[in-house]
């Protein structure tokens, strides 16, 4: 299993500011080892990030979003102690969910 | 590769599935882009922005798009785009002359800011496009971003 995600959310005025850093090969499937052999596809396709039951973001990946790949977006209409939710899913059907306090 | 075949198959089901919504109008038009795993697959940016369903890109001041000049390392590229655009829906990313050109999609919510900072691979040299859409269309700007060492094969 992969490592968490480490998720900083905190207000800036009436905005939240999102900051993610995912942990994750992000193999391109274009790539070859050290013997020549092509390194299979594996990485983030669609990355989701709720708060309040309400989805603020939802972004489709391609191969060529960097390896451990940082995210940061901003959104209104949270608070302080409300909780952000962040979701990824791969292209081999790998998933992780971690869970940020808004600060 | 089996395994991930069938995570195609199950991705291209759960785009038909979006279809379906469509044709029953529970989906806003910009959100057909959403479950477009096709666009990924493009290798030229007029081909990705119509497997988005983007038509008649613009080119347009009011979409600030920060890149590095010059990239030292293709497989880590910092970019950010911000949109000061009227009702932008989705952020875009496409990389001319990598293998496939799109990198990332962002669908924005009402109440989503529209901006938005990643990190990509860019495999040579290459014109960026950062990707606006809007209510009021689409629209787009451009950056050379040059790189010395190459983001992808090895």
């Amino acid at each position: 299993m992969s490592d968490p995600m480490r998720i900083r959310a905190v207000m800036l005025g009436d905005q939240v500011d999102v900051k993610i850093l995912m942990s994750h090969v992000m193999e391109t499937g274009q790539r070859k080892d050290a013997e020549g052999v092509v390194v299979p596809a594996h990485y983030i396709v669609k990355v989701t990030a709720q708060c309040n039951g309400r989805t603020v973001l939802s972004a489709d990946w391609g191969a060529s979003v960097a390896k451990n790949p940082y995210l940061s977006f901003r959104f209104k209409g949270a608070a302080k102690g409300d909780k952000l939710t962040v979701t990824w899913t791969d292209t081999l059907a790998g998933t992780r969910t971690d869970e940020a306090t808004i600060s | 590769m089996t395994q991930s075949r069938r995570v195609f198959l199950h991705l291209a089901g759960s785009a038909g599935l979006s279809a379906l919504a469509l044709v029953a109008g529970l989906l806003p038009r910009w959100a057909r882009a959403v479950d477009s795993r096709q666009a990924f697959e493009a290798t030229a940016i007029p081909a990705a922005l119509k497997a988005l369903g983007l038509s008649d890109p613009k080119e347009s001041a009011e979409i600030v798009f920060k890149a590095p000049d010059i990239a030292e390392n293709g497989a880590v590229v910092p970019v950010e785009i911000e949109s000061k655009l009227p009702h932008t829906r989705a952020l875009a990313i496409l990389v001319e002359k990598n293998p496939h050109v799109l990198s990332a999609e962002f669908a924005l919510p009402d109440g989503t800011e529209p901006f938005v900072a990643t990190r990509i691979k860019v495999a040579e040299s290459s014109l960026i496009h950062a990707v606006v859409t809007t209510d009021a269309g689409v629209f787009y700007t451009t950056k050379l971003v040059k790189v010395t060492l190459g983001g992808c094969g090895g």
